[in-house]
Parts: structure tokens; sequence; C-alpha cells
């Protein structure tokens, strides 16, 4: 199958991923989005984030949102991979890659694949700030995000 | 017996990652709602509508029955990506 998923504490290599999602040549589009640590958020300076997750669940999760996205699109390779534990601001946390023929399927897919994991993947970040340490609150406008696929 | 699985901040108000029980629980809520009374802690962290179930890896409504054997988890909306 082509899909692959990688969750862990490890920073990823961005090109050895885009060179493995580009490597199949009936294709003719790549799209990739990186999530990445913000160094501000909610009016506070972040130092660091932690990702807590749920080992097994959080895996199967993103084996069936891959798995949403197929049957909805044609699509090539897909690759999904989430940080877990501490990282710093600036840092990447989550990378989606989708290839396929035409660029509208990789687009729609990869958007696709990042709103209902936003909503659905077992992942919970915590983060540093001056003011103490916090856990986020899920955002309406995640929950909105997540409509327009199922509306 | 039934494993009960704790994330997030419901981990931290409560105290504990995992739990194992030897009762008989008709459903998700019903468990919720007798480990709720545990203390202002556990009533804080599993306070019905701030939480999310999944029953053997897969999200839940509460209302889903539950039987021996199950991985139960209780745990916050959740915020990756």
């Amino acid at each position: 199958m082509n899909s692959r998923i990688v969750v862990g504490p490890k920073p990823f290599d961005t090109q050895a991923e885009y060179n493995w999602l580009a490597g199949d040549d009936q294709d003719g589009a790549v799209v990739t989005f990186h999530g990445k640590v913000r160094h501000y958020n909610l009016g506070d300076d972040v130092s660091k984030l932690v990702l807590e997750h749920y080992p097994g669940m959080t895996e199967k999760a993103l084996r069936d949102i891959i798995e949403q996205a197929r049957q909805r699109w044609t699509l090539n390779r897909v690759t999904i991979i989430h940080r877990v534990g501490e990282m710093g601001a600036g840092e990447d946390i989550v990378m989606v890659g989708v290839s396929s023929t035409h660029r509208s399927n990789a687009f729609a897919a990869a958007e696709f694949m990042m709103d209902i994991l936003k909503t659905q993947a077992p992942f919970w970040k915590r983060e540093s700030t001056p003011n103490g340490d916090r856990w986020l609150d899920a955002r309406d406008s995640d929950h909105q995000a997540v409509k327009r696929w199922t509306s | 017996m039934i494993k009960v699985l704790f994330f997030a901040q419901v981990r931290e108000l409560t105290g504990c990652d995992m739990l194992q029980l030897e009762g008989t629980y008709n459903s998700v809520e019903q468990l919720r709602n007798e480990l709720a009374q545990r203390g202002e802690r556990w009533a804080l962290a599993l306070e019905a509508g701030k939480i999310l179930a999944a029953v053997n890896q897969t999200m839940v409504p509460l209302t889903f029955p539950l039987k021996a054997g199950d991985e139960v988890a209780l745990f916050p909306p959740v915020t990756g990506g």
C-alpha cells in the first residue's frame, strides 16, 4: 500500500519525505502541508509544546483518515507524520503529503485529512508560557472546518 | 474486567492513567457517572458534555454499550495538528 504513517518524537526529514511522495512518475502533482509550533498563542509567548497521544488508537485513527481520503479521491502516495513529546517554537509538528495524477485531488485530500485529523485523531497539546503551562482547548473553527466535508 | 485509560487533562486531574475494573457497566455513560463520584477532581475531570470516549480504540458516543474485556478511554476534545 502506498500509505506511510509515522507517529513518534523524532523531527522528520522533509526532503526524504518529499522524495518518496514524488517518486512515481505517473503522478503530476505532489501537495504537502507542514504544521509548525507558533512562538505566540492567545497573547503569550510559547517556549515549548508537549504533544500527548494515545499509542495504538492514534495510528489507527490516522490509517482511517487516509482510508476516508482514498474513498473520496484517486490518490497515489499518502503520508501522515505527527510528532509527539516535547518540541520548541518553529519546529515541525505535523506533515501531510499526497501525490496524484492532477493537482485538484491532491490539494483537496491534503486539506481534508488535516481537517479530520484536527478533530478526530487522539493528540493533545500542552504549551509552556511565561504564565505557566496550559492545555490547549479545542477550537470551534476546527469543528466548522470539518462540517464542509460532511454537509 | 474493563480497562479504562485517561489522557491529557483527564489524566492530570484524576491523577490516574489506567484502571482495571471488575464491575459490569451497561454503557460508557454509566462508567463515567460512577467514576465521577470518586471525588471532586474526578467529577471535574469527567464532567458530562466535556469529554470524549473511545472503546477499543474507536471514538464512540457516551451511550455506547460495554462488555467484558473492552478497553475504554476517556479524554478531552483533541487538539493535534
